[in-house]
């Protein structure tokens, strides 16, 4: 997405800029079809952002459906992913896209860790409960984090050769990054529906007691479960950091734009997440051209609160709590 | 309220330290205790809504950043006096509140937790691009307008004293709260919505009433510390930081608990003010809060006030 | 002159489900009403209609005259129709006097924090919970916490109680005891509709009987009339022989 006639904004959004002066129109429909083109190839762009948005987000809706749990150390997970593949990326000089395997296991085994310290013991009780502990080791992984690498960017510098489209050229890096999405997330549907193990997170999803009942050891279960959640979460932000620059907070917006995408795609259901993502980086895409970028998150917010008040128990809680 | 009550004694005790610097005349002290009453009172605000109601509000910053808007949008444009912005910031956002309240609080547990982070990326997303306050860039306050108070080094002492007197009356709220028959139906929504509504309690109302009302005294207290800040920008205003940190004083105090929530949050302010001078500590910050909160919330759900409320079971009547 | 809850056509479907369909009922001043029936036959669910707990899909709730079909639990407890639950809900970390405090605060008549509390006591007192008064509701037995589960209902002085399943899980002794307090009730001119399965108790505290089958009434009359009424027998109790000594000193005459 490196581009002759778009730039980044603070927020390494695309801003597209239409601006045929320097073009000299060729003919009336010229500048009209350069906008719509333009268009196109923003929403497209989207598209390929809002998949590993998904990728995300099916880490946060993994967890909650199968625990009840909104998983607050998620953005911290997302930031882990980034410095992961950079440290491998920088240190060991393996291929950004190798270094995928890695994070992710990695990523699997501090999710247990996680769920072993400070998620087993709340599990079931009020929400507070999981919000306060998950949100916890959010501030000690971020604080850590900073301690280590302050606040400032840091970017993987990979460059894949793409195609051009327009005004636009889409950089590999972008279509990898959403082939990787898809793949995951298709590969994660597969796991829960054919696998032994994705067979008992959905039996202990349905029903823990039920499951316990027929001798699915639930816990070991539910740890797996959240290790796979973390890991999706770092996968994501190990994809996200060959896009973008980042910085230790930068989990925290993907986060946020997590349970935006959460609340899109409905509950507990990774497929959802992933074409609630889609939807989010379509709708961030084909507002662009239109409005200034910076009211983009006050329509994201302000629509994400709508989604959860209008349907409270519809799109968003399959069982009704209590 | 009685000077019978123990907990009249306690308000005394506790107004009596926040007048130490100004006998002493120490503004260093000043400064300390005057973020020590900030803390107490988002935090008494936000025990209102979690420890009273049940409902954790993450965006509890949002009423102190819209009191701050409110309150210098007032002074600076309006030319009103600080007290009558404060006032009236503490109205507007309490009414906002109520029908912000209405809407969101149909959601329940964990949903509304996430509504309530939510609105405070939408408010202060909003307020980035809002041009009469400002955009990006904030709102200023112009030296003149502490000169209504007699100039800057007399302004700072009125600021600091107005806050000490919204903490009092958020201690004060969360007493008579407590104590009251409205108290009583947060109480049994906390313990059970459902079964509060078939008692009798108007649950929808009833919640968006303690919802609003835990925004008036915050946003007084944004419109006095913007004032004396003489600035406000939208990250400041609605730093989800310090919305957070206040759930994790109260927790620390004893959610639930008036001086319990007042406790967590000096001790907090103390503590951290201890991390910050240290050079070793002041960048393991935010490490110690989260394994402080984690500590808390897994082996002490009752907070200190909790820990020592089962100790001495005694100590419950004197300190609510 | 209506009577003092009158229910017609009262339906709810879940999905394809009709777990309550078509049910008429009255209910008359100071009368005692069972209400009986398999289980699922959808006698929790009605009480939920009845206090609006749930909205019905179709048909009327008239209470006293006036219409309060889809009105929320909290506007129907303040027009004097309290309940219990089945399965206990007590106010957990609250002590058992506040939680009867709720029910007085916010019953059929709006009343003060003291003046309330002081109705709960009374209430304790009759229920025979004033000794734990001060105890967490979550530490009482079962037993006292479906004491506790009337007493709520009682504080808010209602016209009329639903009781669910009061009597369940209780030893003879507590369910002696609770009888009693009916008895009493009764006395003071409330009106009572009781789900129970504790057939002896139903029949011989009973006005009359409402059976409840596969969500429709399958029957409705006098404790005797039902206990021998051929579908209610093959539904429900059984045994016609022991439905007969069910009903005890009152189908004496009805024994063929």
């Amino acid at each position: 997405m490196i581009v002759s006639r778009s730039q980044h904004n603070t927020n390494n959004k695309l801003v597209f800029r239409p601006d045929g002066e320097d073009h000299p129109s060729e003919s009336e429909h010229e500048p009209e079809r350069r906008f719509m083109l333009g268009l196109f190839a923003s929403m497209l762009d989207g598209v390929l952002v809002g998949a590993v948005y998904g990728l995300a987000a099916s880490g946060l809706t993994l967890i909650w459906g199968v625990m009840d749990v909104i998983n607050l150390t998620h953005g911290a997970m997302v930031t882990m992913g980034m410095f992961g593949v950079y440290l491998l990326f920088t240190e060991t000089g393996l291929n950004p896209y190798a270094a995928l395997v890695p994070v992710a296991a990695l990523g699997f085994v501090a999710g247990v860790v996680v769920y072993w310290t400070a998620v087993h013991r709340v599990v079931g009780r009020p929400p507070l409960m999981s919000l306060l502990t998950t949100f916890a080791v959010n501030l000690m992984v971020i604080g850590t984090g900073t301690i280590l690498w302050s606040t400032s960017p840091y970017n993987v510098d990979v460059n894949l050769p793409g195609f051009s489209l327009g005004d636009y050229t889409f950089t590999g890096n972008h279509l990898l990054a959403a082939l990787a999405a898809l793949i995951i997330a298709g590969g994660l549907s597969l796991f829960l529906g054919r696998t032994r193990l994705g067979k008992a997170i959905r039996a202990v999803a349905g029903n823990r007691m039920a499951a316990e009942l027929m001798g699915i050891p639930s816990s070991q279960v539910l740890a797996r479960a959240f290790g796979i959640g973390i890991a999706l979460a770092a996968l994501a932000g190990a994809l996200i950091a060959t896009l973008f620059p980042f910085t230790v907070l930068s989990g925290g917006s993907y986060e946020l734009k997590s349970f935006v995408v959460t609340v899109l795609g409905g509950l507990g259901n990774p497929t959802g997440a992933l074409a609630g993502g889609i939807l989010l980086g379509l709708m961030e895409g084909g507002l662009t051209p239109f409005i200034t970028v910076s009211w983009i998150p006050v329509i994201e917010f302000a629509l994400f609160v709508a989604v959860l008040i209008a349907f409270p128990h519809g799109l968003f809680a399959r069982r009704p709590r209590r | 309220m009685s000077p019978k009550k123990p907990f009249f004694w306690v308000l005394v005790a506790v107004i009596a330290v926040f007048l130490v610097p100004v006998l002493t005349n120490n503004v260093s002290l000043r400064e300390s205790l005057l973020l020590a009453a900030i803390y107490i009172i988002l935090t008494s605000n936000l025990n209102l809504m979690i420890g009273f109601t049940g409902y954790v509000n993450f965006g509890n910053i949002v009423f102190f950043g819209l009191g701050g808007y409110i309150g210098l949008y007032l002074v600076t444009a309006g030319g009103l006096p600080l007290v009558a912005a404060a006032a009236l910031a503490g109205a507007a956002v309490g009414a906002i509140a109520l029908v912000l309240g209405l809407g969101i609080l149909r959601l329940r547990g964990a949903y509304f937790a996430l509504a309530t982070i939510g609105i405070v990326e939408a408010i202060q997303a909003f307020v980035a691009n809002f041009e009469p306050w400002g955009g990006a860039t904030g709102l200023y306050l112009s030296f003149q307008a502490y000169q209504a108070l007699g100039g800057p080094r007399e302004a700072l002492w009125t600021v600091y004293l107005l806050l000490v007197a919204v903490m009092g009356l958020s201690l004060f709220l969360c007493y008579a709260v407590k104590n009251s028959r409205f108290g009583l139906a947060l109480f049994a929504i906390r313990e059970d919505e459902d079964t509060a509504a078939v008692l009798g309690v108007r649950t929808p109302l009833y919640k968006a009433t303690a919802y609003s009302l835990s925004g008036i005294l915050p946003a007084m207290a944004g419109a006095l510390f913007f004032f004396k800040q003489g600035v406000i920008q939208p990250e400041q205003a609605f730093d989800l930081t310090l919305s957070t940190e206040a759930i994790v004083m109260l927790m620390l105090g004893g959610q639930g608990t008036v001086t319990g929530a007042a406790l967590g949050a000096f001790l907090y302010e103390q503590f951290r003010g201890i991390l910050l001078t240290s050079t070793v500590f002041s960048s393991f910050q935010l490490v110690i809060a989260g394994a402080l909160l984690l500590v808390t919330v897994l082996f002490m759900p009752g907070g200190l006030m909790g820990w020592l409320h089962r100790r001495w079971p005694r100590l419950r009547k004197v300190l609510e | 002159m209506s009577a003092l809850l009158e229910v017609t056509g009262l339906c709810k479907h879940f999905g394809g489900l009709r777990a309550v369909d078509e049910v008429s009922f009255t209910v008359e001043e100071g009368e005692i009403l069972g209400l009986i029936g398999p289980n699922g036959a959808g006698k929790s669910t009605l009480f939920n209609l009845i206090t609006g707990v749930m909205p019905p899909s179709g048909g009327r709730v008239r209470l006293a005259g006036t219409d309060i079909t889809g009105w929320p639990p909290y506007r129907v407890v303040r027009s004097g129709l309290a309940r219990t639950h089945q399965i206990v809900r007590p106010l957990n970390d609250m002590t058992v006097l506040d939680n009867c405090t709720v029910g007085a605060c916010f019953g059929s008549e709006t009343l003060g924090l003291s003046q309330a509390r002081r109705v709960a006591g009374e209430i304790l007192e009759l229920v025979a919970l004033a000794d734990c008064r001060h105890r967490l509701a979550s530490s009482l037995t079962i037993a006292g916490k479906k004491r506790l589960e009337v007493a709520r209902a009682l504080c808010a002085r209602p016209k009329l109680l639903l009781l669910d399943e009061v009597l369940a899980g209780l030893n003879p002794t507590e369910v002696g005891r609770m009888i009693q307090v009916f008895r009493a009730l009764r006395k003071g001119g409330i009106a009572i509709v009781m789900i129970e399965h504790l057939m002896q108790a139903v029949m011989n505290l009973s006005d009359r009987v409402v059976v409840l089958n596969f969500g429709r009434k399958i029957a409705e009359g006098r404790p005797h009339e039902v206990a021998t009424d051929a579908g209610v027998v093959e539904a429900y109790l059984g045994d016609p022989h022991i439905a007969a000594r069910l009903t005890g000193p009152v189908s004496d005459g009805a024994t063929p």
